[in-house]
């Protein structure tokens, strides 16, 4: 292909001349070292090419080669357990080739080309087959089975297909299409920025359980739905994605470090290969793909590693699976657009962020979904992302969390207040919503118990009264109130304390099933109930506060998933010592 | 073309221009060049013999855009003169340069020898694949309770000071360099201390600090002062850590890297960015600042199979003590927490100022814990957090609702937070506390608090420590009485 020439170089940002013809988000490379680059914008003759690679050293008069094909990522067996930085280079092999230290103009393929995969065919000769059908499947960690879908585009009669140990590169089966015959290989090739087809969206009715209280039993995510997270540092946002990487109830997570810490990078890296999925007592790893671009990474490549992402994940989709993807953090892509689009020299919108910012958050978002996906079988997949936001100062009016806002359905609002008093996760649960939490309930009411959705609604009830009374307590004082109030207080403290305050560093509490979640809400209600009841015997607030049965509650949460029966003897507890507290008042009456 | 080829050996290729247009801020722009590349170095002669260094941030066919980073005073345009060098800006590097002082550009300016260098090296490094990273977890003694028993510090990891004008953060940073230690290990040491933009009197203090301990023999000092030029302070950070990662990957040393003060830094950045006419973010910070603080601050950490580890310290002053401004927010987005200085600590004159509740180590709890400080450590921080958070809201309920109006118990939070602040924060210049003595110390203030409050605390370690001080803390409140 026809090369073209530098005329100007501005950071990451390379304009060449010489490139009619080119067409928009095509890949360049340039310069003799190579560095891989894509253009961003086109203007007559002249070409703007944003650059994933550092670009000092380099200057005007130097060429540039177009390679006329848009940035792509490699899809086949390999990509679990994989590293990638934003644009795909396996971070692992990188190291092998050149050491600690990224250097640049390393080209490094994907997917290994020499490790064999043993395939198994599904279909036959003589099966007709269409895009997205399954030919067969690699066993590519012991949690993943790949499913080897037909491209899209590509449609006929099976003509030849074997078991075997194949590479990515062999042929695996041969169809005759109306075009003549089509060699098919264990990987496809897909273009990040265009999001791969499925046949009809669904919508997402089934949560996505996350072993984190709050977020299960107050603001739930669903299977295909999008959720985000704003909050100031400090305030235990990556703690959060760790958290939801680690324990949600996906088959597949995608995690991606869009402008990260390098240790936070490097401690997903050490910690998920040791972590042991709940469900199957593996290594986490074996169903993780991570992207890390950290923030001292070339600030283009962060631009697109929220798409290499998504496209990988939308495509382990596409095999029916429920995928998670993490995103941490958004803002850091954005801020990534906004410098790129500085160097364009474009008119900017708010906070200098390009005008559309909210465009492109909308259409990231919207690639997620509960599909019935492509080929005969109507398969159903889902693809969940929660994105992290990181607002300047924790500042809400923020473009990137405003535009993100309009899009997602759950917003789990951090606040750093909550954090300094240590109250982990510390998502605020008065400031919080999920829109799903209607959507779920048919589910919750068929798996756990009908009462499940009402005992969330009164928890909730009783959580913004206590905000109302705190007010009212700041200015006169606690004994104020009346008794009823005061202990709405006291289970207020309960219910924040010892449901919704939550250890990721307890080896117990770190996970609590949807059906724990279920009987310790139960349990605070309970003794609610019976404090109420209690009350209008005469019981003043402050005897109740005495009963040592409150530390038992407290410690519930301690108990493990396999006793889960203690929690029914703590009930008999509550009952024994307010029973105790009723007999002795009228033994004095 | 007005240029000439020079005779010099080296310099045969390099072609001399006198061909600047345009003088305006720290900004140059030379017109008729060939050749000239992104980010490379650039030499200037001025009028009179005078020689400053510059850099391209930008080239457009024949027109290369140069920051000077001695500042463009004296410049003309018709008689000086630029050379493009054909590199980047390197920095010499050598063992030797332990116990010496530099400039914010690296020439020594403690009138020893030049640098023979062993090696040189790119000032601006390259990122650290985060494949090869080790992560953190050897807990570093710093001998300050407020930072070992609640903000811990590990090995490789950044960990900012936000400070304000006039708090004494300078001697808190001394004090770390001085008992920063490892337990159990006796390893090769290093501080490499940047300066940039502070006074005269500021570094002073670093240096005599570290005379008087002897520290200097095993520290390398870049000054960039107050009344240096202000864009060399662009250079300064990277040139310090350049020598870090030296140190620390080639000589297998454990670097404490101390940056004072980032605000300085930044304040350089907005003015090149000003002077490019640049789209400004917030504040007029340019909108790269974050992706150009984190190349300084991702540069620490420590990597698989190699010995030596880069630990941060970057201090800076929050302008008028806040923390939503871009510097520290932008700072707090990338480093692992952030220890914070409270002026109204300050004012009860309890030193180190370190208010407890917003400060942060991201990473103490793979630092802690049993094998590495105590196995209670985790469970004890948690409730020194909860409880001084408790005490602090009584004591803002106090101010408004009276003392008298508090429940029993939050009187006693009330009193803990004092006590807490006087005796758990504040400790001497020169005090010393091992961890345990950290640990010991935070025990025997919670136990004034009935058990069941303890609620963060794992029984099995109440039944093993409480009873210890349980009895200490009554025979002590006897005594009061």
């Amino acid at each position: 292909m026809k090369e073209g020439r530098i005329v100007k170089v501005a950071g990451p940002l390379v304009v060449a001349e010489g490139m009619s013809g080119q067409k928009m988000y095509d890949v360049a490379l340039v310069s003799e070292k190579r560095l891989l680059g894509e253009i961003i914008e086109l203007k007559g003759d002249l070409a703007s090419i944003q650059v994933y690679e550092e670009t000092g050293g380099v200057g005007p008069g130097e060429p540039v080669y177009p390679t006329g094909a848009p940035l792509s990522v490699e899809l086949g067996p390999g990509l679990i357990e994989s590293i990638y930085d934003g644009i795909q280079r396996p971070l692992d092999v990188i190291r092998e080739k050149v050491g600690d230290f990224i250097t640049r103009g390393v080209s490094v393929p994907a997917l290994d080309r020499n490790r064999k995969w043993h395939f198994v065919p599904r279909v036959k000769v003589g099966d007709v087959v269409e895009p997205g059908d399954i030919i067969g499947t690699v066993q590519e960690t012991v949690l993943v089975e790949h499913r080897i879908m037909v491209p899209p585009g590509v449609k006929g009669e099976i003509t030849h297909i074997e078991e075997g140990d194949f590479t990515v590169e062999d042929p695996v089966a041969r169809v005759r299409t109306g075009k003549g015959e089509i060699e098919i290989k264990m990987y496809q090739k897909w273009p990040v920025r265009v999001p791969r087809p499925y046949k009809e969206k669904l919508l997402p009715d089934v949560p996505m359980v996350t072993g984190q209280r709050i977020i299960d039993t107050f603001f739930p995510v669903t299977k295909g739905g999008t959720a985000c997270v704003p909050g100031p540092f400090g305030s235990g946002k990556t703690v959060i994605q760790h958290q939801l990487a680690k324990w949600s109830d996906a088959d597949i997570v995608i995690y991606i470090g869009c402008g990260e810490r390098g240790n936070e990078m490097t401690d997903v890296l050490i910690e998920f290969p040791e972590l042991k999925d709940p469900r199957t007592g593996e290594p986490l790893m074996k169903r993780t793909v991570l992207v890390a671009n950290t923030s001292n990474m070339p600030v283009a490549a962060r631009e697109a590693s929220v798409y290499t992402g998504i496209t990988i994940a939308e495509y382990f989709r596409d095999m029916g699976y429920s995928v998670a993807l993490m995103a941490d953090s958004t803002s850091r892509w954005a801020e990534a657009m906004r410098e790129i689009s500085g160097r364009l020299e474009e008119m900017p919108g708010e906070e200098g962020y390009p005008a559309y910012l909210g465009a492109r958050v909308a259409s990231f978002y919207e690639r997620a979904g509960r599909v019935i996906t492509l080929g005969k079988d109507r398969r159903e997949g889902s693809l969940t992302v929660i994105g992290a936001v990181s607002p300047p100062g924790g500042d809400l009016a923020d473009p990137v969390v405003q535009a993100t806002l309009r899009v997602v359905k759950v917003f789990w609002s951090l606040d750093d207040k909550l954090a300094y008093r240590r109250h982990f996760p510390a998502i605020n649960w008065l400031t919080s919503y999920s829109l799903y939490r209607d959507t779920v309930k048919d589910y919750l009411d068929r798996e756990i118990s009908p009462d499940f959705y009402d005992m969330q609604t009164e928890a909730m009830r009783i959580l913004s009264k206590e905000a109302e009374l705190e007010e009212i307590v700041r200015l006169v004082g606690i004994e104020a109130l009346s008794e009823s109030d005061q202990l709405l207080l006291e289970v207020a403290r309960s219910l924040r304390e010892d449901f919704l305050h939550q250890n990721a560093f307890h080896e117990i509490d770190t996970y609590t099933s949807l059906k724990k979640q279920y009987l310790l809400l139960k349990l605070i209600l309970y003794m609610y109930e019976k404090a109420k009841e209690a009350l209008e015997r005469g019981i003043t607030v402050r005897e109740l506060r005495q009963l040592p049965v409150w530390e038992r509650i407290a410690r519930a949460k301690y108990i493990s998933e396999d006793k889960l029966e203690e929690l029914e003897g703590i009930k008999k507890e509550i009952d024994d010592e307010i029973q105790g507290l009723i007999g002795g008042k009228s033994k004095e009456a | 073309m007005k240029s000439r080829v020079l005779s010099g050996e080296n310099l045969k290729r390099l072609k001399e221009y006198r061909t600047i247009t345009d003088v305006s801020g720290p900004l140059l722009l030379v017109e008729g060049v060939e050749g000239a590349k992104y980010a490379e170095l650039v030499e200037i002669t001025l009028p009179s013999g005078e020689k400053r260094r510059g850099q391209v941030l930008q080239v457009e066919e024949d027109k290369a855009l140069v920051q000077v980073f001695e500042g463009t005073t004296g410049l003309d345009i018709p008689e000086t003169t630029v050379r493009f060098l054909a590199r980047g800006i390197e920095l010499p590097l050598s063992q030797d340069m332990l116990g010496r002082v530099f400039d914010g550009l690296g020439r020594p300016i403690d009138g020893g020898p030049e640098i023979i260098p062993d090696v040189r090296r790119d000032i601006n490094g390259s990122p650290i694949n985060p494949y090869a990273r080790d992560y953190p977890n050897e807990f570093i003694q710093t001998g300050v309770s407020a930072i070992d028993g609640l903000n811990t510090l590990v090995r490789g990891q950044k960990l900012p000071i936000f400070s304000g004008s006039g708090l004494p953060h300078n001697r808190l940073a001394a004090q770390i360099a001085r008992q920063a230690r490892v337990l159990g290990a006796e390893e090769e040491f290093a501080v490499v201390f940047g300066a940039m933009g502070i006074t005269f009197e500021e570094a002073d203090f670093f240096i005599n600090d570290f005379k008087k301990t002897g520290a200097i023999s095993r520290s390398v000092l870049y000054l960039n002062l107050a009344d240096d030029p202000a864009i060399e302070r662009i250079a300064t950070p990277r040139v310090v850590l350049t020598t870090a990662e030296y140190l620390a990957f080639d000589l297998d040393m454990h670097v404490l890297v101390i940056l004072t003060d980032m605000t300085n830094y930044c304040e350089a950045l907005r003015e090149i960015s000003a002077a490019r006419k640049e789209v400004p973010g917030r504040r007029g910070y340019p909108g790269y600042l974050y992706t150009d603080l984190a190349t300084i601050y991702e540069r620490a950490g420590r990597i698989k199979g190699k010995k030596g580890s880069i630990t941060l310290i970057p201090i800076l002053t929050m302008p008028e003590d806040d923390k939503t401004h871009p510097i520290p927010d932008l700072t707090g987005y990338i480093t692992e927490g952030q220890i914070i200085l409270s002026r109204a600590l300050h004012r009860k004159k309890i030193y180190p100022p370190i208010d407890v509740l917003p400060s942060l180590s991201r990473l103490k709890d793979k630092g802690i814990g049993e094998g590495k400080t105590r196995e209670d450590h985790a469970d004890i921080f948690n409730q020194l957090f909860a409880a001084y958070a408790r005490g602090k809201e009584a004591q803002e309920l106090a101010v408004i609702l009276g003392e008298a109006a508090l429940s029993d118990l939050d009187k006693l939070y009330y009193r803990f937070a004092d006590i807490f602040e006087e005796r758990y924060v504040g400790q001497g210049e020169y005090e010393e506390r091992s961890i345990i003595e950290t640990l010991d110390l935070g025990w025997e203030l919670l136990s004034m608090f009935p058990r069941a409050e303890l609620k963060r605390i794992r029984d099995k370690y109440l039944d093993k420590y409480l009873p210890r001080f349980k009895k200490e803390e009554k025979k002590e409140a006897g005594e009061e009485r």
